[in-house]
């Protein structure tokens, strides 16, 4: 089976000469349906490189990106531009509503722009805000919504209609710690429904949300958690102490 | 953890035996912290020796002994709840002292060994985190523990990344130590000992 994304041997570099900037080296990564991924390293280590590389916003130097096994380079930058608006959702750290569109018509847009008919449009859209608690906003325009029904639109923007992978760049913003957990048990709830999920972030207590916990440091990927091995052995390990 | 004043605490809200203290202890810590009927039990009669809680044993529970909590037991718990728990002095904390340590070794790679030690509290929060996941959104006392649990553990990854970007920024630090094997005990190792 092929996984929802796949990068192979990612190399990102920007300029040239003495000011040139490694900012992926040789990066491997594959994220499976059903699973949510967190890249974490400090800043400058590429993490929100990596992000736009896999989302087809930004090319790679060198090295394959494959989207349910479609290689990005193999497809016209049409079809790719299709595919951005069909099968990847982005939530990024400052939610990027456009302000003179309501909740609703933000999370519609990407299913207008696909040709999608109004009416089905808003449907989808509602059903997505429903999911999300904020279908009773929908009117509202982003100045009326709090941060935390800002990025709960933001999120409902990125799973709306039939989208296989959701890449989420420090998703919870300036949100604080309780709101920055709604909104990460929301990306594991997509993820757990069969998404493939990508959350790139510098905050320890986000990155625990996923199932596996990327590191990159400089580019490189240097190291990874292994799978959890769930909650019992805490336990176990109290009643030793 | 303080055990005698959670158990003075779920005395307050009425008489109990103690088994039903173990239950009540565990279930309002999200059962994060295990306790075993033997140290309930030692725990009561320390506190019955020290007049904070007393039995009014066989009533109708056959051999049983009810607990209540004293007067005195009430004093003491409200004065627990208003001391600001020990935080000074800090505990030796053995990450920092092997961080030290690391630095006076010739040859170690410092940040190879701060994502050792990164990775392995990752994982640990991600446990927690998944115990707060799979719990109901209700259940605040589980919430509590746990959120308790990850900002500790999440406050030793943000020491690890700060020390990785200190080291970065001074790379002479380590090096100087490989050059100087003479190099007398400084303070940071009389620290570890």
């Amino acid at each position: 089976m092929t996984s929802a994304l796949e990068l192979h041997q990612i190399s990102k570099v920007y300029g040239s000469g003495p000011s040139e900037v490694n900012a992926l080296r040789a990066v491997d990564l594959s994220v499976e349906r059903g699973e949510l991924v967190a890249v974490m390293g400090p800043s400058g280590s590429g993490k929100s490189t990596l992000l736009t590389i896999a989302g087809s916003l930004e090319e790679p130097s060198s090295g394959e990106v494959l989207v349910d096994g479609v290689d990005l380079a193999s497809v016209s930058r049409s079809d790719r531009a299709t595919m951005r608006r069909r099968s990847i959702g982005y939530v990024f750290q400052d939610f990027n509503l456009l302000p003179g569109l309501t909740a609703l018509e933000n999370v519609t847009l990407p299913l207008e722009l696909d040709g999608v008919r109004a009416k089905a449009a808003r449907a989808t859209g509602v059903e997505a805000m429903e999911e999300l608690d904020v279908a009773e906003h929908a009117d509202r325009y982003p100045d009326e919504l709090s941060g935390g029904e800002r990025q709960r639109v933001a999120i409902a923007r990125a799973i709306v209609g039939e989208r296989g992978l959701l890449l989420a760049d420090e998703p919870t913003g300036a949100l604080d710690s309780v709101n920055s957990e709604g909104v990460m048990r929301l990306l594991r709830a997509a993820t757990h429904r069969g998404v493939a999920g990508v959350v790139v972030t510098h905050e320890a207590q986000l990155a625990s949300w996923a199932d596996r916990v990327v590191f990159l440091r400089d580019g490189h990927v240097v190291d990874q958690t292994a799978a959890a091995p769930g909650p019992e052995s805490l336990l176990a390990a109290g009643e030793r102490r | 953890m303080s055990v005698p004043h959670a158990l003075l605490a779920l005395l307050s809200e009425g008489p109990k035996y103690g088994l039903r203290l173990q239950n009540e202890f565990q279930s309002r810590t999200g059962e994060v912290w295990p306790l075993n009927v033997g140290q309930v039990y030692t725990t009561l009669q320390r506190l019955e020796r020290d007049g904070l809680v007393e039995t009014d044993d066989g009533e109708d529970e056959g051999s049983r002994k009810r607990y209540r909590i004293t007067s005195a037991g009430d004093r003491e718990l409200a004065e627990w709840l208003r001391t600001p728990p020990d935080l000074v002095p800090p505990p030796r904390d053995e990450l920092v002292i092997k961080l030290l340590v690391a630095l006076q070794i010739p040859g170690i790679d410092i940040h190879e060994l701060l994502q050792a030690h990164r990775r392995h509290v990752v994982e640990i929060m991600q446990r927690y985190t998944r115990i707060k996941a799979e719990a109901a959104e209700d259940d605040v006392p589980l919430a509590l523990v746990a959120d308790a649990e990850l900002f500790r553990l999440e406050a030793i990854v943000r020491w690890l990344d700060a020390a990785d970007v200190r080291l970065k920024q001074r790379p002479s630090l380590a090096p100087a130590a490989v050059a100087d094997p003479s190099l007398e005990p400084t303070p940071a190792m009389e620290v570890s000992r």
